[in-house]
């Protein structure tokens, strides 16, 4: 029999705050962390909507620390500082401690800078820092040196479902015995012309520039594309066993996880979420749930036009009638998306929502599409069942057709 | 420039690059053993100099600078 996980720690910094209280709050009262780029590199960019983070992380960390640092690790230091002060700085033996930090694209900023440096300097002035720098793997690596895991440091990398696949891979450590401890979540920190360029170039990006709050607008009938974001979140899960040894305050339990590929298209989603289905699917299977307990489904939902209709359809596929009565969301309405960050952002707030048991509403989304026929929680929060064990689903995607769905239940 | 203001400059370096004080940055201090330079940013605090002085410090010098006097009394010699 495999180990019980539970989350007792949360950690964030996203465009629509510098912690995760603030980012809760702000989703439960529909504020937008969109704006327009204004520096001036982004002038000829052919898209200028994106969210950047509430607070600079320069201005938070030491100088010489974020210097040798991408914006990524930074971020994901941030966050994981934040989860685990929140989880009680648990004390453990080094070697039962693990981090699963992922990114969808690494540090890509570090490498444009050193790459104009090459140019314009010469190779004798290329930063040493620049592979720490730039590799996917660094923001775990740099949580993992922070906090001095050896039980392992690890980054799974599912492009926009990278940050729900980190903590799925945490808790298979805790469930395996690996480890007692685990610290794990998704980053990103890579608004640079060159990924806005390239995401333009797909036409994945919304371009409603004349009211760039409202550009992010899963499931609504006027969506026209995402929007990039930054920012890192982060959550410490451990075996139940070991957090009610020493006491530690329990958010909710893990589940499970539900993993698929669409076997489909590099970039476009499965028309009939056939992936999504199987997904959703196995994280109920995985979390010995069954599609009645499900009140709640924060999904992936970018504001794409064909991928939130492809997910809406999966979701009534799996949910049947009980889709009825399982309350969606969609976090990027308010946050953009946070590509590798994203889907740990997802997991944080179906986290908050059980224990609070109120689900936000999807930020901007006016009029629902009409080829969405699942319960869409517009307007106002919505209230979960105030009593009984609950349970929710937290759907990720991401380009290459990764689908990463993870099942949390509410603890009592 | 003076010794003084070849370490005055440099300590600011090691400021920024390693966040140590810039007061403990002493003529006899050792960059790794009392300064915790590590040798990524040992490359770092050479490039800076480079920059900042004026002077070329070849790999095969770096090696031999091992207190921060080898670093100020090289590039008096060398600028």
């Amino acid at each position: 029999m495999s180990r019980t996980v539970v989350v007792t720690g949360l950690g964030a910094t996203t465009p629509l705050g510098g912690n995760v209280a603030t980012t809760w709050e702000a989703l439960l009262a529909a504020k937008s962390g969109i704006g327009l780029l204004t520096d001036p590199q982004f002038e000829q960019s052919p898209v200028r909507i994106a969210a950047v983070v509430k607070e600079d992380p320069e201005n938070i960390l030491e100088k010489h620390e974020a210097r040798r640092m991408d914006r990524s690790q930074q971020l994901a230091l941030i966050a994981a500082r934040e989860a685990w002060a929140d989880a009680g700085s648990p004390e453990l033996d080094p070697t039962r401690l693990g981090v699963a930090v992922a990114t969808g694209v690494g540090g890509v900023i570090s490498l444009m800078e050193q790459y104009d440096i090459l140019r314009e300097r010469g190779a004798a002035r290329v930063s040493p820092m620049t592979v720490p720098m730039l590799m996917p793997n660094g923001p775990a690596a740099v949580v993992g040196l922070e906090f001095g895991s050896q039980a392992g440091v690890h980054t799974p990398v599912s492009a926009c479902a990278s940050g729900a696949e980190a903590i799925g891979y945490g808790a298979e450590m805790i469930r395996s015995g690996r480890a007692d401890v685990v610290i794990c979540g998704g980053t990103e920190g890579c608004i640079h012309p060159l990924t806005i360029a390239a995401f333009a170039a797909m036409r994945a990006l919304s371009t409603r520039h004349d009211d760039p709050a409202t550009a992010s607008r899963p499931f609504d009938k006027d969506r026209d594309g995402f929007v990039m974001a930054e920012g890192a979140a982060i959550v410490v899960l451990e075996s139940e066993e070991f957090a009610k040894a020493r006491g530690a305050k329990i958010y909710a339990t893990y589940g499970g996880q539900g993993l698929a590929a669409d076997a489909h298209h590099i970039a476009q989603p499965e028309p009939e979420g056939r992936g999504v289905i199987a997904a959703m699917n196995r994280a109920l299977i995985d979390a010995d749930l069954t599609t009645k307990d499900i009140v709640h489904i924060n999904a992936h939902s970018t504001s794409t036009p064909a991928g939130d209709v492809a997910e809406a359809k999966a979701i009534r596929k799996v949910m049947g009638s009980d889709a009825d009565h399982a309350a969606v969301t969609a976090v990027k309405g308010a946050a953009g998306h946070l590509l590798g960050g994203a889907g740990s952002l997802a997991a944080i707030a179906s986290i908050l929502a059980l224990r609070d048991r109120v689900v936000p509403q999807v930020t901007n989304l006016v009029t629902l599409d009409p080829a969405v026929d699942i319960d869409v929680v517009i307007g106002k929060p919505r209230q979960l069942p105030a009593t009984g064990q609950i349970a929710a689903l937290s759907n990720s995607f991401g380009f290459g057709g990764h689908d990463v769905v993870l099942a949390f239940k509410s603890y009592s | 420039m003076s010794q003084e203001d070849i370490l005055a400059g440099l300590a600011a370096i090691v400021n920024e690059v390693a966040g140590i004080p810039a007061e403990s940055v002493a003529m006899d201090k050792s960059f790794v053993d009392d300064l915790d330079v590590d040798s990524l940013s040992m490359v770092e605090v050479v490039m800076a100099c480079e920059d900042k002085f004026g002077v070329t410090i070849p790999d095969s010098e770096v090696k031999n600078l091992n207190t921060v006097g080898d670093a100020v009394n090289y590039i008096l010699a060398n600028k």
